[in-house]
């Protein structure tokens, strides 16, 4: 499904400044896994995900999509294929606008006419599909999303990514800025949705029992590289003990190589 | 007295509603009206004087706005400068550009043309006072003007072009290219604003090169001024209220004129007016309190 192949991106090239975000990065996903992202702070998973979606290009290697090289093509044509979730709940949606605004936006990627396409028929179609939400929003299609909770917000731009069977979803820490509960409920929608459509997802969260929790595979990154991935034969065995242990022993490593390179 | 207020707040509201367009619904902050005013000003007052049909005239100057507006949205998006100095660009490069079309003299005028104002009006006074006749057009006009927009805003890509200033990020997820929903955007207000041009120009009858000067903030004061009036998130009623908040600020700049003596204002003090009117509908809006007043979003420039 997805192949990124010897990806790397520097950023500031030629200045002091220069940074490797992403070093010689390889990876195969396949269709129907759900691939959970871990690392800490700058280990460069946004950056990845920025690379998959777009919105920017690699300096070196590329980028595959379902044997389609999109390494040069722009983010928003990408996103016909690619849907992306944001840690921020107002990205998904235009808040000044009403539900049914945003659904008729969202239904069906790509540029729009001058028809009008919202009539009661649509409208049906929509209040059915925010049912599977369970959240009552299906009667509140004339509100403004302004008016809905973070946890709201976050599930209708799940269901919104969902609508259109997205190729690959990204999910950025999506439910790192809900409270716990609402954090829970998206949560339970992402799994539901993941297996209801058959959805290719990767998921980067910081949360370690959701990252064992879900999903059929697991990668860690750290310093612009995956240092750890651990396939669904391992997985579900998996425990937050030993990947925090794996994850100390790969920065011992590094420590320990620094050590032997400062004190020869 | 009352006719010469209406008819300047439905002609200099079409241009209100080319600023609605860009600074509300897409947060686009568009200087090119200043320039784009006096370009459509400029284009109606040369084509009568050559014998153009009017409508023609009409449509060529919504063309010429339209362009105008898109080398903004151009400059703005290649160049990836603020939208605010884009405008300020084109505004300036227009001055220029709206010299020669008036063959290199900055006035035009239309006394020895009968134009289609003075048709209206000399056709009316058979039967009533001439201006009503002129009004009676605009009224229409603007009637007109209004059902097209908020249909426009109904559809699909009008929705579109509603979200994308709300929030550019969603428009980029759902496979679309902000710039190119911003460039129709820009280059549709900008139009508007060359009819408003077009449209005052037959009613002073000149066209004028330095005519544009204040205009985008005479339509940012008409735009708060209607925002006070009522409270909605309907296009119908956010379209009507920039109309009838542009008929309050002409009725306000009137009352400067014939009344602003009495305080020691002069006709050369209107442009305080309006700017004062702009800072205080924003300390109202900021500070104040209670339904009416309260308003979402503050204008970024």
């Amino acid at each position: 499904m997805l192949i990124i192949d010897h990806v790397g991106v520097t950023f500031n090239v030629g200045t002091p400044d220069e940074n490797r975000a992403l070093r010689d990065v390889s990876l195969e996903v396949n269709r129907g896994d759900f691939v959970t992202v871990i690392g800490s702070n700058g280990a460069g998973k946004t950056t990845l995900y920025n690379l998959i979606a777009g919105t920017y290009a690699p300096t070196a290697g590329r980028i595959l999509l379902r044997g389609k090289d999109i390494t040069k093509t722009p983010e928003f044509r990408r996103a016909r294929f690619i849907g992306r979730i944001f840690q921020n709940p107002l990205l998904g949606t235009a808040g000044k606008m009403t539900l049914e605004d945003n659904m008729v936006i969202c239904h069906k990627k790509g540029y729009k006419g001058l028809g009008i396409s919202l009539n009661h028929k649509l409208r049906e179609y929509f209040r059915e599909r925010l049912r599977e939400l369970d959240m009552g929003l299906e009667t509140r299609l004339k509100d403004n999303v302004d008016q809905f909770s973070g946890g709201q917000r976050q599930a209708l731009t799940l269901l919104m990514a969902v609508l259109s069977e997205p190729d690959l979803l990204l999910l950025d820490e999506h439910t790192a800025a809900l409270d716990p509960r609402n954090a829970e409920i998206v949560m339970n929608l992402t799994r539901t949705f993941a297996d209801r459509y058959g959805l290719t997802v990767m998921m980067i969260t910081h949360n370690m029992s959701h990252a064992i929790e879900y999903g059929n595979r697991l990668l860690m990154m750290d310093s612009g590289e995956i240092v750890l991935d651990v396939g669904s034969a391992e997985k579900p065995k998996l425990t937050i003990d030993e990947i925090v242990q794996r994850f100390r022993d790969i920065k011992r490593r590094e420590l320990t190589n620094d050590k032997m390179l400062l004190n020869p | 007295m009352i006719q010469g207020i209406l008819i300047e707040g439905l002609v200099y509201g079409i241009m209100a509603l080319a600023v609605f367009i860009t600074f509300r619904v897409l947060d686009f902050a568009d200087m090119t009206v200043d320039g784009s005013f006096p370009l459509g000003s400029a284009i109606m007052g040369v084509l009568l004087v050559g014998g153009m049909n009017p409508f023609v005239a009409i449509l060529i100057a919504f063309g010429c706005g339209a362009a105008a507006g898109s080398v903004t949205a151009v400059i703005h998006a290649k160049l990836k400068i603020p939208s605010l100095l884009a405008g300020i660009i084109t505004m300036t490069i227009l001055y220029s550009i709206n010299l020669r079309i008036m063959s290199n003299r900055s006035y035009v005028s239309l006394l020895k043309v009968d134009t289609l104002f003075k048709e209206i009006a000399s056709w009316a006074g058979q039967f009533m006072p001439p201006e009503y006749g002129v009004l009676a057009f605009l009224l229409l006009s603007v009637a007109a003007i209004l059902v097209i927009i908020n249909v426009f805003f109904h559809t699909d890509f009008g929705i579109t072009l509603g979200a994308l200033g709300s929030n550019p990020q969603m428009i980029t997820s759902q496979g679309m290219n902000p710039e190119v929903i911003k460039l129709i955007g820009v280059a549709l207000s900008n139009g508007l604003v060359g009819i408003a041009g077009a449209l005052a120009c037959m009613y002073q009858g000149s066209a004028d090169v330095t005519a544009g000067t204040g205009t985008v903030v005479a339509g940012l004061a008409s735009l708060m001024i209607g925002e006070f009036l009522v409270r909605s998130n309907r296009i119908e009623i956010l379209t009507l209220r920039v109309i009838l908040g542009s008929i309050l600020y002409r009725a306000i700049m009137f009352a400067g004129r014939q009344y602003g003596y009495k305080i020691g204002l002069t006709a050369n003090d209107l442009k305080i007016i309006t700017g004062v009117l702009i800072i205080a509908c924003l300390v109202i809006s900021k500070y104040g309190n209670g339904a009416l007043l309260r308003r979402k979003g503050t204008i970024k420039c």
